[in-house]
């Protein structure tokens, strides 16, 4: 089954086996507000916890969101590039900016659960 | 995710508490999300968001709180004198300013540089003669005030209007929605301005705005400024609007911010804010720095600002560098994101002259890579003036 973990800078992943959904959690696209345009890493490329994955831009401000944890990106979202706003859409679900094979699967342990997440989210 | 994109909302540790339009308490209860700025604590954006709220502009009515921005007279013994002792300080001619017209100018320093932007009023009633309107930008007001009042002659005296509050009525519906409660808006042409009642309160307004669209500026007592709002907040095309969409909406209609795409450092000439300056004022100088901008509008200038579209859906924003397709920096952007009109990114920005002309290919360098971007001619969107 299926398990969401987040980082204190909003990005979630997703694991399934040795694969992760990585995007940003509902709180972060409502306080980017519309998101215009995604910029995603090239499959293949490694990835490092907490180095730079790819960029979200509002219209008014660019952010970059960070690798959760260290592994190759193994596959992106390209559908984002026509279609940003589904960022802030469905998040979770089509609004996910890339898959990365888990490097290191001890390093989830340092990310929340769900429940941590929301009691994070209410302290900001 | 970088944190200073979701820290909009937190104020600077230390600095002052922001002050308040008369209209904070609306916006909090419209549910705006609000920011510092300059000073004041403003709404960036209301629940619908930005590109929501930047296309109810461009198709119907847009209601913006710009109350922050300074609002003076400047009142001397006839027009003539007010109108000399302001010539001192902006390049514009306003001796020839006619009764209810309103001109754009710049406050320049002694090398023609810009320290602020304003609108300038001569007002349509005879018994306000020798009165001047003006609003200048929020961020600048507490340098300009003393800067206009060193320079003055002692028989024109500065008057600050801090007990009146400022809205823009702007985009298409703009005309419907005021006229309805004030019939002569629709009569007024752009860059006028008059008085009029509406819903029952005094109010100055002017034909003009930020928006490249048609519409209003609103003045009226502090006191009272909020039951203008609130009845134009009654018409179904009226929406509010926050600073997040002012941006992208002046942006697109290529008007120059501030702090941003001048200042200081930039004349009006290497800005391309040459239609500000009447030839009476060209000719005769008699301002701050007219010595360097006659030989500009003689010479030209080494650089311009130019507004450039790149070719992909990446915005290039404030900072980043110009550079040839051979990779030599020749400029900098000075504004530039996502034009929702457009549809995709544009910017503005310094170059040098050689690669000022429209169609010349440059890149811009975001993140490191170079960006393929097309000088282009502004307004990115046409303005919609009542001409």
């Amino acid at each position: 089954m299926a398990e969401t973990r987040y980082s204190k800078d909003h990005e979630y992943i997703r694991v399934e086996g040795d694969v992760g959904t990585v995007g940003i959690s509902d709180y972060a696209q409502s306080q980017l507000g519309d998101v215009v345009f995604v910029e995603l890493p090239a499959v293949g490329k490694a990835l490092s916890k907490g180095g730079e994955a790819a960029v979200v831009e509002s219209v008014k401000a660019a952010s970059e969101v960070y690798a959760p944890v260290s592994g190759e990106v193994v596959e992106v979202n390209a559908e984002l590039e026509g279609a940003p706003g589904t960022v802030n859409e469905d998040p979770a679900g089509k609004g996910w900016f890339l898959k990365i094979k888990i490097k290191d699967a001890a390093e989830l342990d340092a990310l929340m659960n769900e429940a941590e997440y929301q009691n994070y989210v209410k302290t900001l | 995710m970088a944190a200073e994109a979701l820290e909009a909302t937190t104020d600077t540790a230390g600095a002052p508490a922001p002050l308040k339009t008369p209209l904070h308490a609306r916006h909090v209860a419209l549910g705006a999300r609000m920011v510092p700025f300059a000073g004041y604590d403003m709404p960036v954006q209301y629940p619908s968001g930005i590109l929501t709220e930047h296309n109810w502009t461009r198709e119907k009515a847009g209601l913006f709180d710009v109350s922050h921005m300074g609002q003076a007279f400047l009142v001397g013994p006839d027009h003539e004198t007010t109108a000399k002792a302001l010539e001192a300080l902006i390049p514009a001619d306003i001796v020839n300013l006619a009764p209810g017209k309103q001109r754009y100018s710049q406050l320049l320093n002694d090398e023609g540089g810009i320290l602020d932007d304003l609108m300038v009023t001569r007002s349509a009633d005879s018994d306000e003669d020798g009165a001047l309107y003006l609003v200048v930008n929020a961020a600048c007001k507490d340098a300009d005030y003393p800067h206009i009042e060193a320079r003055l002659p002692s028989n024109v005296k500065l008057i600050r209007a801090e007990h009146r509050g400022l809205i823009a009525l702007q985009g298409p519906g703009a005309e419907a929605a005021l006229a309805a409660l004030a019939p002569e808006a629709a009569e007024m042409g752009f860059m006028t301005s008059r008085t009029m009642k509406i819903a029952g309160i005094k109010a100055n307004v002017s034909r003009s705005g930020y928006t490249g669209e048609d519409g209003y500026e609103i003045s009226a007592a502090a006191t009272k400024i909020g039951e203008i709002w609130d009845t134009l907040l009654l018409d179904g095309n009226v929406k509010p609007i926050g600073l997040g969409a002012r941006d992208s909406l002046r942006l697109e209609a290529g008007l120059c911010l501030y702090g941003h795409d001048i200042d200081t450092t930039t004349s009006p000439i290497e800005a391309g804010l040459n239609w500000s300056l009447q030839k009476r004022r060209r000719e005769e100088g008699g301002f701050p720095g007219a010595a360097r901008i006659q030989r500009e509008l003689a010479e030209g200038t080494s650089r311009v600002r130019v507004g450039l579209l790149p070719e992909g859906r990446a915005p290039a924003r404030e900072g980043t560098e110009i550079a040839t397709p051979e990779g030599e920096v020749i400029g900098t952007v000075t504004s530039g994101g996502f034009g929702p009109t457009l549809n995709g990114p544009c910017a503005m920005g310094y170059v040098a002259k050689a690669h000022s002309a429209p169609g010349t290919k440059l890149n811009l360098i975001v993140r490191g890579k170079p960006l393929p971007a097309v000088v282009a001619p502004m307004p990115f969107v046409p303005h919609h003036y009542k001409r």
